[in-house]
């Protein structure tokens, strides 16, 4: 298989300088990162914030230079041949404005596809295409300081998408997006991987057809959000202090816990118990809880359903009132909390 | 663990092929120009271009008739007016080159998007400049326009040694590019005071260029600075080729002939073109190792 994108303990270390009395410290961003992309796939890295997700993405960009290890993209060293490597990518990355708000909106695409090589005249039909698919056609001779952050995050996924590149990173591309847009980007995503794959090999030399991409575009996308991930992705990599915890395609990684039975509780305040009460009960492995405005969220995961006696029973003695109780197939936030022993946002809490 | 992987570099993928130039070049240009002329009234953006200059011009005349009681026909008057008008370059030029670092990395958001462009990062900061260099012509135009026609700034048009002239500032422009790359290359690095580091720059060669007096003012152990510099040939050649007589009352540099200063000048670009290279890209391999290239400072 042609790899799109390989990394070989691949690892980030930040130097944060100290202040006048304290220490100068290193984060570990990245730690023995080992990834095999193939070409037409589409990819997901899912992880809660600070998990090493932009990190990975910054390096695989050549943005940022690794510690240690290498990453290539489509054969070339990020590090080496970053030219060679920058002729074939993309990127967007959500939650920000970023883009020439004195330019309108086809001026900026039109701009980013010019230093792409793309000739004018299909610059332009594709800028059209692009901005119908994500409804944003009546804003093409629009100011884009005029538009709201969705609406620029919109116009930054088309440049990202403008350029047809061999290998496209998204970062985050949902994030604040309302409902409805983000669902348009999700299907967009997918669509355009499907009617991509596979591609006729283009001849070298013309940086505006994606370089060497024989079998297909490839996609790679960070989230934390767990159904983008499954209703997107062909392989989801599990990331949490960057660490790659599992690599699978979703319906492999759930099927982890398909032994598990998963409860999903909605009940009164705790009255001083905790998830730790919980997971010490046989036949429980794991419980999440999550205080809610005069309620709480509790997270099960069981060996057996005989456990949930013991469950409501610790309830019971600690007046502690059932309010609803739905049994549930795994998910891959269940898949998260059993690699890691924590919800993605206790985690990102504790981050916090 | 190994924390100190040094990054090798194909030094190939550091210059960049004709296509890759030329587009990087032409839409960096286009770029610069509609952010320098992003003005509501082309009226008000004419209106600035003329007054910005003629204000600073007017400063120093002001500050000149109070020091030396009005002596206009003083040989250190055009001195002074000439280069303090053509030393609207380096304002222009060198910091405009740096300044695009700091626009599309803190203001646009856009640097990394470029980082991630195939296109060539000296190139497009280079095109960038392009705007700065032609709104910076004409506000050195219509300063000595105005030096000439109110302020008794005697520029013999017939006398006028064009050749010298426009080489020279080709040569300059150059040069001050070259100077601009460089301090590019040091804003990558810089967080804090990013904002001010091309004024400070601009502001402390203001002093070592011999712009608005001869190096002699200069004490004995400062001086080297001003020969070390190129601007100050510069200045001197296009002194020369306005007002040959003016430059000839200063010593600093009447001991060389034009094609002498001409050879310094040119054998200095080279060596600060060399320099700008190798800083550029040092400090662009430092920023990519630092993780400074997206770096947003909030400062």
């Amino acid at each position: 298989m042609n790899l799109a994108i390989h990394t070989q303990n691949l690892g980030r270390i930040y130097k944060i300088r100290g202040g006048k009395k304290t220490d100068p410290k290193e984060l570990e961003a990245l730690r023995d990162v080992n990834l095999e992309i193939g070409q037409g796939e589409l990819f997901g890295l899912l992880g809660p914030n600070g998990a090493g997700k932009t990190t990975l993405i910054k390096i695989l960009t050549t943005l940022l230079a690794p510690t240690s290890g290498q990453a290539c993209i489509t054969g070339f060293d990020v590090i080496k041949d970053p030219q060679k490597v920058r002729s074939r990518i993309n990127m967007v990355s959500g939650g920000e404005s970023s883009g020439y708000g004195l330019l309108t909106v086809r001026e900026n695409l039109w701009m980013f596809s010019q230093f792409y090589g793309i000739p004018s005249k299909e610059a332009n039909r594709r800028i059209k295409e692009l901005l119908k698919v994500v409804g944003l056609e009546d804003r093409l001779n629009t100011k884009s300081s005029d538009l709201s952050t969705g609406l620029r995050q919109k116009m930054n996924i088309v440049r990202g998408f403008m350029t047809d590149p061999a290998v496209l990173f998204l970062d985050e591309p949902t994030l604040g997006l309302d409902v409805g847009a983000s669902r348009d980007v999700r299907s967009f995503i997918r669509q355009w991987i499907d009617e991509n794959h596979p591609l006729p090999d283009v001849p070298s030399g013309d940086a505006s057809r994606g370089e060497g991409r024989g079998e297909g575009r490839t996609l790679l996308l960070t989230t934390h959000y767990m159904v983008e991930a499954d209703e997107l992705c062909d392989r989801v990599a599990i990331i949490n202090e960057g660490r790659v915890l599992a690599c699978d395609t979703p319906a492999n990684l759930k099927r982890r816990l398909q032994q598990d039975v998963i409860f999903k509780m909605e009940v009164s305040p705790l009255n001083g118990l905790s998830a730790d009460n919980f997971e010490g009960l046989p036949g429980v492995r794991k419980a999440i809880h999550a205080p809610k405005d005069g309620s709480a969220e509790l997270d099960l995961i069981l060996e057996k359903d005989d456990a949930l006696g013991g469950v409501v029973n610790m309830m019971t003695s600690n007046d502690v009132h059932i309010l609803n109780l739905q049994k549930r197939e795994p998910t891959l936030e269940d898949v998260f909390v059993d690699l890691v022993g924590r919800s993605m946002e206790e985690v990102e809490a504790g981050e916090q | 663990m190994n924390t100190t992987k040094r990054t090798s570099l194909n030094i190939q993928s550091l210059i960049p092929n004709r296509a890759t130039f030329t587009r990087t070049f032409r839409v960096a240009a286009w770029l610069g120009w509609q952010i320098e002329s992003n003005w509501t009234d082309p009226f008000l953006f004419a209106i600035y271009s003329i007054v910005k200059p003629l204000s600073g011009a007017a400063i120093l005349v002001v500050m000149y008739s109070i020091i030396i009681n009005g002596a206009f026909k003083s040989p250190i008057f055009p001195y002074i007016y000439l280069g303090n008008a053509f030393y609207m370059y380096v304002g222009g030029v060198m910091t405009g080159i740096s300044w695009a670092i700091i626009d599309d990395r803190e203001h646009y958001k856009t640097l990394k998007y470029m980082y991630v462009a195939p296109i060539h990062m000296p190139t497009y900061l280079l095109g960038r400049g392009v705007a700065r260099f032609t709104v910076s012509s004409l506000s050195v135009l219509i300063t000595i326009l105005f030096g000439v026609a109110f302020l008794h700034v005697q520029i013999d048009l017939a006398a006028v040694n064009w050749g010298l002239f426009f080489v020279s500032l080709f040569i300059g422009v150059i040069m001050l590019a070259m100077m601009g790359l460089m301090l590019a290359g040091v804003t990558l690095l810089i967080a804090q005071h990013v904002w001010f580091i091309g004024d400070i720059t601009a502001g402390a060669l203001y002093l070592f260029s011999g712009a608005i007096f001869p190096l002699d003012v200069l004490p004995k152990y400062l001086r080297p600075v001003g020969y070390f510099m190129p601007i100050t040939y510069w200045l001197e050649l296009l002194r020369r080729s306005l007002v040959g007589s003016v430059a000839q009352a200063f010593p600093t540099l009447s001991r060389f002939s034009n094609t002498e200063l001409m050879g310094i000048l040119l054998g200095l670009t080279v060596v600060f073109a060399i320099f700008a290279a190798v800083i550029f890209f040092w400090c662009e391999h430092r920023a990519r190792e630092r993780g400074m290239i997206d770096m947003v400072t909030n400062y």
